[in-house]
């Protein structure tokens, strides 16, 4: 009972969550493209990249976390504070980029990697720990300032307003590439590393995946470090974006990226799913948004509104088909 | 002959835990190129032993050496690379992934740092084939039987190089032919002078394949012995430190039964067990004999109310019933005792006074709580009559071997005084002393007007309790038997094999067939 058979072909059970976001996304963009004049094109679609490069990244890091059947909910305080440090250090003492951005990622992975610890080392959940680690961040911001600051840095901003000419007028930003770079190498990791597969048997099963030798604690460990690592990158792109920093950036991102994840197929109770499903997720939540802004009367909470009746259609679904591979 | 030097030695190993003292000065030798068997009742340290040399406890007291080096395991992990596998009773494998990650993960092969997915495949396979089995390696292990699954944690524990393989109760899941095929793989790698170290509560399987026995009984040693010098009487009166008395039919006399308590007529649900006829009176032991996934279970969980029943229907003492829920059942006092006592039944954090007055609790609703008295004077009284070791109501049920944890969940049910019992694999993965003991209670049971449903893989226990019995084969109720003299083991295997169509020709008169037990049903009621 490895395939179900839909239709004529075959398709692996494990794949179906994947395929029914992947033709919801064709279907929002083929209902998108008949409704709207000047929808089907390929820059909408990169518009939507350009616009969630950094919530890509940082639903990549969140995707290794829940795959581990953990959950990082700091994830967005950990976007606002990166942005909050680089634009403090452009600013007044004038660091340049290339000092400030690898110190905020160190500081970013440092963070998930002290919550890692406690999560493995206290045995405390995940929710808890990450919780607190939320709070701290967004409080540190504020540490910082409680103002929006500008970066002004000409590096930075020439960098951010970069645009990467594709074929026939299409473009996109460097933060694409980033985002594009971040999600090949995750799936590298998650499919061709070890790490990337004690990550899916500690979801698994943790108790088996101890006793089968493998290194559930580091692998926990690990996973909440590249989560931060990616929320101090998802700063990093979203201060290109906004070219400011400030600690009311990104409130509420980390239900956003465990939107996209779930979305995306994978099971909050870990183990299963695939990193294209995350992506999907993004693209999904981001059309949403772009449907409503060319609807252009409807107000933007709707975006909320589709995103809750999405997830509840897509945990119904999870349920069935994990109901269904049972038998 | 001079014995070769032994891989593995522990001596005097001891572990304590909360409120039980699980090992105390235990010795252990294991002999390259033998299969030694770790012998025991259940709670008489077997697990904890194994637990211990493979570094998921550490000892409290002893020590290990392998190849005459002291050694101490900090994690599972340090023993496997230390050449000692092992493959736990449960299967410890992650259903997630796919068969070839099972057997290879955490020493995946892998070129220039990336896992080399085809290789990886193509070694599993390899390994599977030792093991004469062809899988879909590429395929999730939970696409697989729990058999299946067990064949592939012992591929997997033989791939790393091991010295000592660990098989702790490998055969408790696994048909006749798949012991064989175990049993075939476990002399090819002692050959290859792997020590092998084995348990299992089938005292048949242990004469069959052990060369050397070590014993142990509350915690403690009582020796070691050579399997053929050692004749099986001796060996169940050296695990329950006493006498056995032999465990004769225990029914005597044929009752009459005239009171029909459940009635099902046509019972079914589409998928899970195909319409059936069956009535259990009360006083009577009803067997139910059939292959794993013969549809056993799925009776069992009709009669519970824990499936819904999609045809036919149900009589309770005569009045029509419709069991939506289990709590329906339960005001009809039907009492299941679930064959997965760990996921289905028990909840290992709570204590074993929690544990036993949970249902009864549940019965009574959150407002009336059952008075603090009460409780220990009606735990007292079961932990006493089932005895269950340690014979302490306040510790947690986690920490109670397999057959106290069975006596726990007997207990809950117990307590509600039901009019049904219905009881799936109570024994299974229970030592002898326990065994009888479970046994002798449900005759006394019955004895005292209680029905029960009894389901057990083992067809000699079925027939011993049993007033009658009723065969499963592929999901149908094939034939019902009255347990008379000419009723024996034979008859039923054979009835199992061929779907009760040749019944009439074994000769015993039996019903055979759907029809006739229509017939049967008619007749009872």
């Amino acid at each position: 009972m490895t395939t179900m058979t839909l239709g004529r072909t075959g398709v692996p059970t494990k794949y179906l969550p994947v395929l029914v976001t992947g033709c919801l996304l064709v279907a929002m963009f083929v209902v998108g493209g008949i409704r709207y004049e000047g929808f089907a094109s390929g820059q909408v679609i990169l518009n939507v990249f350009i616009d969630n490069a950094f919530l890509l990244v940082v639903a990549v890091g969140m995707t290794f976390v829940i795959l581990t059947g953990g959950i990082d909910l700091s994830v967005g305080s950990v976007v606002a504070l990166s942005t909050m440090i680089s634009a403090s250090l452009m600013a007044g003492p004038g660091w340049p980029p290339y000092l400030v951005i690898p110190l905020v990622l160190v500081i970013g992975s440092g963070l998930g990697l002290v919550m890692g610890y406690i999560v493995h080392a206290f045995d405390i959940q995940p929710f808890v720990v990450t919780l607190a680690g939320m709070f701290l961040a967004r409080g540190l911001c504020y540490t910082i300032g409680t103002d929006s600051i500008p970066i002004e840095d000409p590096t930075f901003t020439a960098f951010a307003q970069d645009r990467i000419d594709l074929f026939a007028d299409l473009w996109i930003s460097p933060s694409v590439l980033i985002a594009a770079l971040v999600v090949l190498g995750a799936v590298y990791v998650l499919h061709y590393t070890r790490l990337g597969r004690s990550i899916y048997a500690t979801g698994g099963s943790e108790q088996s995946a101890l006793l089968m030798g493998l290194p559930v604690g580091r692998t926990k460990i690990t996973v909440y470090t590249i989560s931060g690592f990616c929320s101090a990158l998802g700063g990093v792109l979203l201060s290109f974006y906004m070219l400011s920093g400030y600690g009311l950036h990104a409130v509420g991102m980390e239900l956003d990226a465990i939107a996209a994840v779930v979305i995306g197929g994978t099971l909050l109770t870990g183990g299963s799913g695939f990193l294209l499903g995350t992506v999907l997720g993004v693209l999904v939540l981001g059309l949403i948004q772009t449907i409503i802004s060319f609807e252009g009367t409807l107000s933007s909470w709707w975006t909320k509104i589709f995103i809750g009746l999405l997830l509840f259609v897509f945990i119904l679904l999870q349920r069935v088909f994990s109901a269904r591979s049972r038998r | 002959m001079a014995l070769p030097a032994p891989v593995l030695t522990m001596s005097g190993i001891g572990k304590q835990f909360p409120g039980v003292k699980a090992l105390d000065g235990v010795d252990l030798r294991l002999l390259p190129g033998e299969v030694h068997a770790l012998m025991g009742e259940n709670g008489a340290g077997k697990s904890t032993l194994i637990k211990v040399l493979t570094g998921v406890y550490p000892a409290d007291a002893g020590t290990i050496e392998l190849d005459g080096r002291a050694v101490a395991f900090g994690t599972p992990l340090e023993a496997q690379q230390g050449g000692i596998s092992t493959v736990y009773q449960e299967v410890n494998l992650c259903t997630n992934l796919s068969v070839a990650e099972n057997v290879c993960i955490g020493r995946e092969p892998r070129r220039r740092g990336r896992i080399d997915w085809k290789r990886m495949r193509a070694r599993a396979a390899e390994l599977l084939s030792r093991l004469e089995l062809s899988l879909d390696v590429s395929a999730p292990l939970s696409s697989y039987s729990l058999a299946i699954q067990q064949m592939v944690a012992i591929a997997r524990a033989i791939d790393i190089d091991a010295r000592v393989l660990i098989l702790d109760e490998p055969t408790s899941s696994l048909d006749a032919d798949e012991v064989e095929q175990l049993f075939r793989v476990m002399r090819r790698l002692k050959e290859e002078g792997i020590a092998i170290l084995f348990v299992s509560h089938f005292l048949d399987q242990i004469y069959e394949i052990s060369d050397r026995m070590t014993i142990l009984r509350n915690g403690r040693l009582v020796g070691e012995f050579l399997t053929r010098e050692l004749p099986q009487v001796e060996l169940v009166a050296k695990m329950i430190g006493q006498e056995l008395a032999a465990l004769e039919r225990l029914h005597g006399e044929a009752k009459v039964f005239d009171r029909p308590l459940v009635e099902a007529r046509g019972l079914g649900r589409q998928g899970a067990i195909e319409p059936f006829t069956l009535t259990i009176h009360e006083g009577e032991v009803v067997g139910l004999a059939g292959l794993l996934g013969s549809g056993r279970t799925e009776i069992a969980r009709l009669l519970f109310g824990a499936d819904h029943a999609g045809a036919g229907e149900l009589a309770i003492g005569g009045t029509p019933a419709s069991l939506r829920t289990p709590r329906t059942a339960m005001t009809h006092r039907i009492a299941f005792c679930s064959e997965n006592r760990k996921t289905d039944g028990l909840i290992p954090d709570l204590t074993v006074r929690e544990n036993i007055i949970l249902a009864l609790q549940a019965t009574r609703g959150w407002t009336r709580p059952v008075p603090r008295e009460q409780q220990d004077e009606l735990v007292g009284r079961y932990v006493k009559a089932l005895k269950i070791n340690p014979p302490n109501p306040e510790l947690l049920v986690g920490n109670l071997s397999g057959g106290n944890q069975q006596k726990v969940v007997l207990a809950r049910w117990l307590i509600l005084e039901p009019r049904l019992l219905i009881l799936d694999e109570p024994t299974r993965g229970i030592d002898v002393g326990a065994k009888t003991e479970i046994q002798r209670l449900v005759v006394e049971l019955s004895d005292g007007g209680m029905a029960v449903l009894f389901i057990s893989a083992e067809l000699e226990e079925v027939l011993r309790l049993s007033h009658k019995v009723g065969v499963l084969r592929d999901r149908r109720l094939v034939a019902e038997l009255p347990n008379d003299d000419r009723l024996t083991t034979d008859v039923l295997l054979e009835t199992i094999a061929s779907g009760g169509a040749s019944n009439g020709a074994a000769g015993n008169g039996a019903a055979s067939g759907a029809d006739d037990v229509m017939a049967n049903g008619g007749r009872d009621s």
